[in-house]
């Protein structure tokens, strides 16, 4: 008969391996942030300014100057939104091939995979205010560069969500497609997009979502809508009126968010 | 979308004619839409020519200021970095206020209007704010992500909070244990993951908006890339661009391997 | 009144990992009519004989000649075509979820039809008018145009049955059909399978791990242990001695 010794068992939550890996982040992170402190330049005086300068900006903000609104800013509003809806519409029509050549069960070869990704995260990568300066640069002023602009960074967002979509898709439906001799393109259209249909338009909703605040922004380059407004309003030091383009701004957002949930309680 | 009826009057395919609406309604929209901004086919030639000679300006990059550049890009990383911490740091606290499952509604609501204030404003303008408050410099760009931040994490996290279960809180409380190690021991290992899902996530995307903040003034190369553009230096433009691109993705890298060791989805032990 | 036509399996073999056959030098001649059940431990390889054959698993070695063609040496449109002509059922039924029955139904003509006519729906009116007898023999009639993420499981599975028959194949294929269904029901859809292959005069090739299932709905039963064959025969002739040796242990066969 075997005698078994038990050992003082102590409990670990991860393995010595995970441990390390953990630490190594944590000691980058916390390495990252003393860097930064000490590295970053900051004006001592400008924080303890702070509160004065607040407030004096707050003060000049009031009264809003609302007789503004009808003259000056309701059109400018109204073509943010149409930038705003008409980029993202443009983005899904051109995200829509490159998310598809990302997805790696739909196109087997590696080489397009990752072009297709190189693809989605240059498109992500460069901020929509920044393709607004390429495109006012190309195409001149006005709500067409905004358009390209919007267009252009949602493509990497809404393509990168739909291959993945793609990628998560019931593989077993898709057998049975290609077990009953579907074309390629019919294994397509009956096969994954019923599938991704749902998260398809949860993607697409939530962008127009944040192209709607992100158009807003665009005039500040001279990409057309809301914030050429506000360009111009600050560049007087009209503070009145850019509280009054603020306030516009907000109140459009919001009611996108409204929108946006409305829809999505209705199809999804 | 076509309806077959075949005798005896079965129908096949019963029509949606809300999303043929929908579709009819989305081809109008698109010309109107394109008519009103002046969307036309020629302008775009026009501007395709003219795209054509650009990108020919752009190439090939000019490296040659590159202090300029790596000074903007390690000034973009720092405001990201602080900014991240500053924004998740805050948020805890905050998201764990706005949780309607553990908090009363007088102390819920103005900690979900607070962050819903600070998810409503594009963090460019934000920065201009500050920028009129704070001065030009990387403070504004910092003060001004700290708020999108606090705006993201904040809110994904009170959902997180929200969706998780009560049984184990209710289970740590029960042993009688105080407050704060109910949260550390009943809430907190169950959105940690989920946690550093959306932190990593806030990390990048700060790293973007920080590389922008500056063309407002607040700091970092967005600051150098909007002079470039006015000066016309397209060759160096097309440099900072390339060095922006390629910034993002080895943090979108890092991060994603950030969040396979905290999410513990690769065993880094397996057979 | 169609007619099957015959399958010849010749030296099968599969590796899924070097060194690890699945399958073992596989020989097997089926006519073309009757019902065939392939039994066997699961592992065995008897779904990457099934999926051989219509190669949605690749082998490594050997051939499937059917219709005077190599099934394994076809590719593009030609291995479409081929699929065509057989119909297979899946364990997991395998439908178009968020699709109505009658969609479902029609996916099974998709190799007949051109990808835009089947994306805009426009199907020849025989097939929609088959679609509908169909329905009415395996009793879904009143589920026409519901989605099919809202059916049971067995209901599911008829609905994958009808969309096989659709394609008129010259065999018919089914991996495991019953596995993921209770004993009644079970019974229902194998009579419906046998069935549906007697009356379009088809040979039926079924993958199953239920011996008595197989017993009785089966004219020859083919037994599968560790990638060979241990037994083919007729099902009266398959004695306990056969399936110890095909599944092993003693314990369950009392």
């Amino acid at each position: 008969m075997t005698v078994a010794v038990l050992e003082a068992r102590t409990w670990r939550r991860f393995t010595p391996a995970q441990r390390l890996a953990r630490f190594a982040v944590y000691l980058a992170m916390v390495t990252a942030i003393v860097v930064s402190i000490q590295t970053v330049e900051v004006i001592p005086e400008f924080m303890l300014d702070a509160p004065e300068q607040m407030a004096d900006l707050l003060k000049r903000m009031w009264p809003v100057a609302f007789a503004y609104y009808p003259k000056g800013v309701h059109e400018a509003l109204v073509e943010t939104l149409h930038i705003a809806t008409l980029g993202t519409i443009l983005a899904v029509l051109m995200a829509f091939p490159v998310g598809l050549m990302a997805a790696n069960n739909i196109t087997p070869s590696r080489t397009l995979n990752y072009i297709a990704k190189l693809l989605l995260v240059s498109s992500r990568s460069v901020n929509s205010l920044v393709w607004a300066l390429l495109f006012v640069a190309v195409f001149g002023p006005g709500a067409l560069a905004g358009t390209l602009a919007i267009a252009f960074r949602s493509i990497g967002f809404v393509g990168k969500l739909v291959g993945e979509a793609v990628e998560e898709a019931n593989q077993g439906t898709i057998e049975a497609l290609q077990a009953v001799g579907a074309p390629w393109l019919s294994v397509l259209t009956k096969g994954y997009w019923p599938q991704i249909q749902p998260a398809f338009w949860s993607v697409v909703l939530f962008r127009w979502d944040i192209n709607v605040r992100e158009s807003a922004v665009l005039g500040l380059v001279g990409a057309g809508g809301i914030g050429m407004a506000l360009d111009t309003a600050m560049n007087l030091f009209q503070w009145d009126r850019v509280a009054m383009v603020l306030l516009a701004i907000f109140a459009v957002v919001i009611i996108a968010e409204i929108v946006v949930t409305a829809i999505r309680k209705r199809i999804i | 979308m076509v309806t077959v009826t075949v005798a005896a009057g079965r129908i096949a395919f019963k029509p949606n004619w809300w999303a043929r609406a929908g579709w009819i309604a989305l081809v109008v929209y698109i010309v109107y839409a394109c008519s009103l901004l002046d969307v036309t086919w020629a302008r775009f030639m026009v501007g395709l020519d003219n795209g054509a000679r650009f990108i020919g300006r752009m190439f090939p990059p000019n490296f040659s200021r590159w202090e300029i550049l790596a000074k903007g890009l390690a000034e973009s990383l720092e405001i990201a970095v602080l900014a991240s911490t500053l924004g998740i740091l805050v948020s805890l606290p905050i998201g764990l206020l706005a949780s309607r499952n553990l908090m009363p509604v007088w102390v819920t609501w103005p900690a979900r209007m607070f962050i819903a204030l600070c998810r409503s404003f594009h963090p460019v303008i934000v920065a201009i704010v500050f920028v009129k408050a704070l001065g030009f410099g990387a403070l504004s760009g910092i003060a001004a992500l700290t708020v999108a931040s606090i705006g993201f994490i904040g809110k994904l996290f009170a959902e997180a909070i929200e969706e998780i279960s009560l049984k184990q809180v209710e289970a740590v409380r029960a042993t009688g244990a105080p407050f704060m190690n109910v949260i550390t021991y009943g809430v907190l290992p169950q959105v940690f993951g989920r946690f550093m899902g959306f932190a990593t996530y806030q990390l990048d995307s700060n790293l973007r908006n920080s590389t922008m903040v500056g063309i407002v003034g607040a700091g970092g190369i967005g600051g150098a890339l909007f002079a470039a553009f006015q000066r016309f230096d397209y060759d160096f433009v097309c440099a900072m661009l390339l060095s922006i691109i390629f910034l993002i993705f080895v943090g979108e890298l890092i991060a994603t391997q950030v969040r396979a060791i905290f999410l513990e989805r690769t065993r880094v032990d397996e057979e | 009144m169609e007619n099957g036509a015959a399958l010849s399996i010749q030296g099968l073999s599969k590796e899924y990992s070097r060194g690890k056959p699945v399958l073992r030098d596989i020989s097997l001649e089926f006519a073309g009519r009757g019902f065939t059940a392939i039994i066997g431990p699961s592992g065995t390889g008897k779904s990457t004989l099934i999926r051989c054959i219509n190669r949605l698993v690749e082998p490594t070695a050997g051939a499937i000649v059917f219709q005077g063609r190599d099934l394994v040496k076809l590719s593009g449109r030609a291995l479409r075509d081929a699929r065509c002509q057989i119909g297979m059922v899946f364990q997991e039924y395998n439908l178009v979820e968020r699709l109505t029955v009658m969609e479902n139904l029609l996916t099974g003509r998709l190799g007949y039809v051109a990808p835009l006519k089947a994306w805009l729906r426009k199907f020849p009116p025989g097939d929609i008018d088959e679609a509908f007898e169909l329905l009415e023999v395996v009793g879904l009639t009143s589920f026409a145009n519901q989605r099919a993420d809202s059916l049971s499981g067995g209901q599911r599975q008829r609905v994958g049955i009808a969309r096989a028959v659709m394609q008129h194949p010259k065999l018919l294929l089914a991996d495991e059909p019953t596995s993921s269904l209770d004993p009644k029901t079970s019974v229902e859809i194998m009579t419906l399978i046998r069935d549906l292959g007697t009356a379009k005069n088809i040979p039926i090739i079924v993958n199953m791990h239920d011996v008595e299932l197989a017993r009785r709905f089966a004219d020859r039963i083919i037994g599968m242990a560790g990638g060979v064959i241990v037994y083919d025969g007729a099902p009266a002739g398959l004695t306990d001695g056969h399936l110890k040796s095909i599944y092993g242990g003693e314990d369950w066969l009392r």
